[in-house]
């Protein structure tokens, strides 16, 4: 069966993005972010995962005013680059995972989240830089990738708590999926910032790294913050960090922090990533192995006592 | 109608766009949507207030297009990320309008980022009555505490 093995949890600063096409990697005021994903390039290399579950927000561009929707699952076949003023940024189309896709908005919209399915759909920097932070720049992605976008750029975004319960609905979709699968999946976006208005430029370091302690430690206690506070203390835009709890909700609850990096700033924007691991990923198939040794064991009895009744 | 009063109305600085200014901004935001073909940056470049009757949109809309008063654009319904597309029509960096907005030069603006950014302290509330710890929610104030 698929499995979410861990969940990942990144920045997408549009800046980080052409800072990398444009050749400024070395520069020390970007080195200084790009640095801070070292680790996780090889960590992600080591993981090797089949598939990729994005979370993450259009920015005005697959999505105008015309259509908002809250929660928008891409079950195309491909998705390319979106032309976001600039021309499409120089990074490969991303191949989807149809089959994948129909099946967790079959699972999702049964247990009552009411998903809109996206056939097709060009992705912003919301989802590719996020993507270069893990991968790199490589000619084709290693993995197949589903992108789950989320408003948070219309008042209000789903709740913290809409996010979290959707998470976990979406890891009893990929559990059911019948193919052997490693998925890893992203919430992105945040963390504090505010780019509109007189207040911009808001960062609010002491709340972000709340926020990821207790993402790790006490997610329940995040799904608890109202809108307000999200706004108020870490910026009108940093309300999307409540996408990175659909990411929380999906995994264990207990997980391994295996990896964390913050800095300010990028551009507007403070960055933050982290890396949490389901504990039981090499367990499942002791788990397993466990099963079947009981359910032989209770064969043996049965048949003994079939056995002894035909006596 | 008069604009309903929120709970976020009460963030300096800060214009939260909700469904209400999303239905009131439409015209804006299309426009702004408008600029991402070449042709329509030509056109508007060309005679902006003609093309600017396109879209449905009030006096006070047109008039804050075309002085470029940004923070006027959100009160009356733009959103930043479509904003945006306007600044980059004009050839202006994000970092430009962040710094227009916030009433300050570019560098200025650029320094306080470097620095940690803007400080919560003493932004956080225009009534003074929104204090931490003093809000509905007490998760917040712990999680923000740790």
């Amino acid at each position: 069966m698929a499995r979410i093995i861990a969940g990942v949890g990144s920045s997408h600063v549009p800046a980080i993005g052409a800072a990398l096409d444009n050749g400024k990697t070395e520069e020390p005021y970007w080195k200084r972010v790009f640095s801070g994903f070292e680790k996780s390039k090889q960590w992600m290399a080591n993981t090797k995962p089949d598939v990729a579950i994005v979370v993450y927000n259009d920015h005005a561009s697959a999505f105008s005013v015309e259509m908002i929707p809250t929660f928008a699952l891409g079950c195309a076949a491909e998705f390319p680059p979106a032309d976001e003023g600039w021309g499409p940024r120089p990074v490969p189309t991303l191949k989807g995972h149809p089959a994948l896709a129909a099946h967790i908005a079959q699972s999702v919209i049964l247990d009552e989240f009411d998903l809109t399915i996206v056939n097709k759909m060009e992705v912003d920097h919301g989802l590719t830089v996020p993507m270069n932070l893990l991968f790199g720049t490589p000619k084709e992605w290693p993995c197949q990738v589903i992108p789950l976008a989320v408003n948070v750029v219309m008042y209000p975004p789903p709740t913290g708590h809409r996010c979290y319960m959707l998470g976990k609905a979406i890891r009893k979709a990929v559990e059911s999926y019948p193919e052997d699968l490693k998925v890893v999946i992203f919430g992105t976006g945040g963390l504090s910032h505010q780019i509109s208005g007189p207040r911009a430029g808001l960062i609010n370091s002491k709340w972000d790294k709340g926020f990821l302690d207790n993402l790790t430690k006490d997610p329940k206690k995040l799904t608890r913050i109202p809108h307000i506070d999200y706004m108020r203390e870490a910026g009108a835009e940093g309300i999307e960090m409540v996408m990175w709890l659909i990411m929380r909700g999906a995994l264990d609850d207990k997980v391994d922090e295996v990896y964390r990096f913050y800095t300010v700033p990028a551009s507007n924007t403070a960055v933050g990533h982290i890396i949490l691991e389901n504990r039981h990923k090499a367990a499942s198939k002791d788990k397993r192995a466990h099963a079947a040794k009981s359910r032989q064991a209770a064969a043996r009895k049965a048949a003994h006592r079939i056995a002894s009744k035909g006596r | 109608m008069a604009r309903a009063q929120h709970d976020y109305d009460d963030i300096p600085g800060t214009f939260v766009f909700d469904a209400e200014r999303s239905r009131q901004g439409y015209g804006i935001n299309m426009f702004c949507m408008s600029l991402m073909k070449d042709e329509n940056r030509k056109a508007f470049k060309a005679n902006e207030a003609e093309y600017l009757k396109r879209f449905n949109l009030t006096p006070a809309q047109t008039d804050a297009i075309l002085k470029r008063d940004y923070n006027r654009m959100l009160e009356l319904g733009g959103n930043i990320y479509f904003t945006a597309k306007l600044g980059a029509t004009d050839g202006h960096s994000f970092q430009h309008l962040a710094a227009l907005m916030t009433g300050s030069s570019q560098q200025e603006y650029a320094a306080m980022m470097l620095a940690g950014g803007r400080s919560v302290e003493g932004n956080r509330t225009r009534s003074g009555k929104s204090k931490p710890g003093n809000s509905k929610s007490k998760s917040k104030s712990s999680a923000k505490r740790k």
